[in-house]
């Protein structure tokens, strides 16, 4: 199948979402309850949307595998929010953050979507406000911003460190309003487990209560995902460690096309893997580098000795050093891959983990020399001492250690304009689908794509969808629901009846590691051909060889985990071979042969489209499929940070 | 180093209960003390066992996912600290442990470490919230906020439902984390249209879920992970005795 018409508007851009609006069909509001809606995760996006239809009158199913729908991992943002408000008077517009958004994406995003999300950016903060989201407030009582990111326009909202939190309790606080008024039933403890699709279409979903272990089927007039993004698929990430590609794969599987899978995003300021039973990595915010030099010791000699016995000229302030001008402040990607340089150089610091050193120094020593040590404490404080908590150092003292972890995933499911996949009656929200940020997202951006698709962008264009077909009755009892539940039922059995010698941890940890260093940072078409040759190795040893304790009928963290890295162990494949085939260097995808000097080197004639990739079996090669993209706003231009 | 730990494990809702005792070599320092338990863990399912489970999400202490009674104390000894960054240099070698779930007859266990708080989403759903439609909100700087009430809102707000207020409480009351959400919102202008009504059905359905009443130990604040005061309370007693005596409009009721 060709890739659909990708809907996309023609006509001046700063009209076209409004012209959309009007053009599309709406439901009656009588008729709306006679519809009903799934929508699976909980997150920014999925809580969001599913509140939204839910006080718009549809009825309403919402999903997710937490134990309540307030943990998805969007609670763990910290930074903000962006909004074109220009509240700072700073020269701030929808049309600036539209330009920001797709040059910081490296120009592999679709114009319309981009300024559609800076368009309803000032919406989000009207709402969240509304909510009751305590958002940071000057003495007159007005909202406070800040810049992030190294935006030159002041457009951030934030909560102290925890915007994530407070914006997903005010999507939360939403969704349980209609719970409470019985429009949407919750679902807490269930996992989807497959895409049900009847003749042609999207109908439902087949979860596995998480509890009980029973396998049931749901079905509905559409289906929304915003089940986040794949970054675990790296093992060691930032990610809440339930986070999975189980259900944006599994639909992928039933004829939803993935996008662009190898954008992905390397944050460069993570604390340092401490040993091999790490289980995940913890971010530490990206303000750090305002005030904190990045250094390594000159000489690998040096690296094992105390940072305070090593002499000033002996330290390499290497982000100074090559990009003079933006210094330590160098875009996430370039500082997160000077910090692998530094270390492949063997002058990592920190303790060896299986024979390396990789850390690199955040040094306030400067900071508090040149401001204080109570303005350092005034700005950073609560930082510090979540490090302190964490590694037991004391950084007012020693340097902080840091190095790059993956965070966020650009790529996801392929939508149109009107969030709709390749499957009719599929909708994708929020980090699951690929469609803002191009091949790479700017910071305080991820909360506004989630809340924009689930508040202001879905509930109008499912409407659409649904305004074109009428309920026809269709139960769970059909053919197509019970042949998926017999599937999953089989997998389910498959996995328990292995009883190898391998943990599912110990597998998921071998195909994390491959890919951090094959399909990671840098990039090389060596690396990505061995890891594609070993991938479908490691899959069958998995399958032949991996031990899941207990049964299907039970609480059972063993299988649910099981499930998970079986779909990585398959995800991974489309993954590596989508960065094999971009032979340029764009956003978070470096290739080291596209280079010049280290800096990226974007390839636009062969390589300004999206690659939208076609299941074709286990094991298959995938189709792919390219949307080209125009660029009629925005011009191309390269970034240079020396 | 070298630990022994006294785990509750329980298959279900319905079964019994009891504790079991395991050794734990090798513990690091650097570990989390959630990482210790996936090493316990990865040891059990090794040798084709069941590993105990427990809770946990984000590892950051944010989702409030985690959390369980480690010798007597949620979340363990260190204050405002949940238990996936408790870090065993916190402990020392040959330190006996005891893990216990969170118990209150209004969180029961579900297997071992874990219990249901479905409970808080149900006092949610009874009022935790503005009655604000999307698409329905004025401008967001029309209605200007005291830095001090927006302040003292977001302490409150920092709450993230771990549970282990009611765990510590020897009435297992949910009073602080009823009295966090509805600080929250009360403080603030937007919350205000509601706050009489939010307060009384916010505690009366406390009250439904079995949760027991507050009688000023002060142990939940001690082992909050957020540093939420026991001085939320207060206001929502407050709150609720005047929404007891006066009363105002509600959603849902005819105004006609």
């Amino acid at each position: 199948m060709s890739l659909p018409d990708n809907k996309l508007p023609t006509g001046p851009i700063q009209t076209a979402w409004t012209d959309r609006k009007f053009s599309m069909k709406l439901v009656n509001p009588a008729n709306r309850r006679k519809y009903t809606v799934i929508v699976v995760g909980s997150g920014l996006a999925g809580a969001s949307a599913a509140a939204t239809l839910g006080e718009l009158g549809y009825n309403v199913h919402c999903f997710c595998f937490q134990d309540s729908p307030r943990r998805a991992h969007s609670i763990a943002a910290q930074g903000g929010i962006n909004a074109a408000k220009n509240y700072q008077n700073d020269g701030d517009s929808v049309y600036r953050l539209f330009y920001d958004t797709v040059k910081g994406g490296d120009f592999r995003s679709r114009e319309p979507n981009v300024y559609r999300l800076a368009e309803v950016s000032v919406n989000i903060i009207d709402q969240a406000v509304a909510q009751g989201v305590p958002f940071a407030r000057e003495y007159g009582g007005l909202l406070a911003n800040r810049s992030f990111g190294g935006a030159q326009v002041s457009r951030t909202f934030y909560a102290r460190g925890q915007t994530g939190q407070q914006l997903l309790l005010g999507a939360y606080s939403a969704l349980e309003r209609q719970i409470a008024r019985g429009t949407v039933k919750m679902h807490s403890r269930s996992e989807m487990l497959d895409l049900v699709v009847v003749d042609g279409r999207a109908r439902g979903i087949v979860v596995r209560d998480l509890e009980t272990g029973k396998v049931e089927s749901y079905v509905a007039d559409a289906v929304a995902l915003g089940t986040g993004g794949y970054a675990n698929v790296f093992y060691l990430s930032t990610n809440a460690k339930g986070c999975n590609v189980t259900a944006t794969w599994r639909a992928h599987k039933r004829g939803a096309y993935f996008a662009n899978p190898c954008f992905t995003q390397i944050h460069p300021t993570c604390i340092p893997v401490a040993g091999s039973y790490q289980s995940k990595l913890t971010l530490m915010s990206e303000s750090l580098r305002n005030d904190g030099r990045v250094w390594v010791p000159k000489n690998p000699a040096d690296c094992g000795k105390h940072p305070g016995e090593i002499a000033e000229g002996d330290r390499d302030y290497y982000l100074e050093r090559k990009y003079p001008s933006y210094g330590n402040l160098s875009p996430r990607d370039i500082a997160s891959r000077a910090a692998k340089e530094a270390c492949d150089d063997g002058r990592g610091v920190g303790p060896m983990v299986e024979g390396v050193r990789r850390g690199v120094y955040l040094d306030f020593a400067d900071a508090i020399k040149r401001l204080g040590k109570p303005a350092v404490v005034e700005k950073y404080g609560n930082l510090f001492e979540m490090y302190q908590r964490i590694t037991g150092e004391d950084p007012y003292e020693v340097p902080m250690r840091m190095y790059p972890a993956p965070h966020y995933t650009m790529g996801g499911l392929w939508v149109d304009y009107q969030l709709q996949s390749t499957i009719p009656g599929l909708f994708v929200i929020g980090e699951a689908n690929f469609s803002d940020h191009g091949a790479n997202r700017l910071g305080a951006s991820a909360l506004m794509q989630g809340l924009a698709d689930g508040y202001f962008v879905l509930p109008f264009t499912l409407a659409d969808y649904l305004a074109g077909r009428k309920p026809d009755g269709l139960q769970t009892t059909h053919a197509a629901f019970k042949d998926v539940e017999r599937e999953v039922n089989a997998r389910t059995d498959k996995l328990l009846s292995i009883k190898g010698k391998r943990t599912v941890d110990s597998f998921h940890r071998e195909l994390g590691l491959m890919m951090w260093d094959n399909c990671g940072m840098a990039r090389t078409d060596e690396g990505l051909a061995k890891t594609l040759k070993r991938i479908p190795e490691l899959r069958e040893e998995f399958w032949k060889n991996v031990t899941v304790a207990g049964s299907g009928a039970e609480l059972n963290q063993s299988l649910e985990k099981a499930g998970r890295v079986a779909d990585f162990l398959e995800f991974a494949e489309v993954m590596c071979l989508d960065a094999r085939t971009r032979e340029e260097s764009c956003g978070g995808h470096f290739r080291t042969e596209y280079q010049d000097e280290g800096e990226a080197k974007r390839n636009d004639e062969k390589f300004s489209h999206v690659s939208a990739w076609e299941y074709t079996g286990v094991g298959n090669a995938p189709t792919l499929h390219k949307e080209p993209l125009e660029f009629n706003n925005v011009h191309f231009a390269t970034r240079s940070y020396k | 180093m070298r630990l022994t730990l006294h785990i509750w494990r329980q298959k279900g809702r319905s079964d019994k209960g009891g504790f079991e005792t395991h050794q734990v070599d090798n513990v690091s320092e650097h570990m989390s003390f959630l990482e210790m338990l996936d090493v316990l863990n990865e040891g059990l399912e090794s040798q084709g066992k069941e590993p105990v489970a427990f809770e946990h999400d984000c590892r950051e202490g944010i989702c409030g996912s985690c959390g369980f009674v480690i010798n007597g104390r949620a979340h363990g000894p260190m204050t405002r600290t949940t238990v996936c960054q408790l870090h065993m240099r916190s402990f020392k070698d040959g330190d006996d442990l005891t893990l216990e779930p969170w118990r209150a007859k209004a969180f029961p266990i579900l297997r071992d470490l874990i219990v249901d708080r479905s409970a808080f989403d149900r006092i949610v759903q009874a009022g935790g919230f503005v009655s604000t439609n999307t698409g329905s909100a004025p401008e967001a700087n029309s209605v200007p906020v005291r830095r001090d009430c927006a302040d003292k809102s977001m302490d409150a707000a920092a709450c993230i439902g771990c549970g282990a207020c009611v765990a510590m409480c020897p009435n297992a009351s949910a009073s602080l984390f009823t009295a966090a959400k509805l600080a929250h919102l009360n403080l603030l202008p937007q919350g205000e249209p509601e706050r009489l009504i939010r307060s009384e059905k916010m505690v009366l359905q406390m009250d439904i879920e079995g949760f027991g009443h507050c009688t000023n130990h002060g142990d939940c604040e001690v082992v909050c992970p957020k540093g939420i005061s026991v001085t939320t309370i207060a206001q929502m007693n407050r709150n609720y005795v005047q929404a007891t005596l006066l009363s105002s409009p509600r959603e849902g009721d005819s105004t006609e």
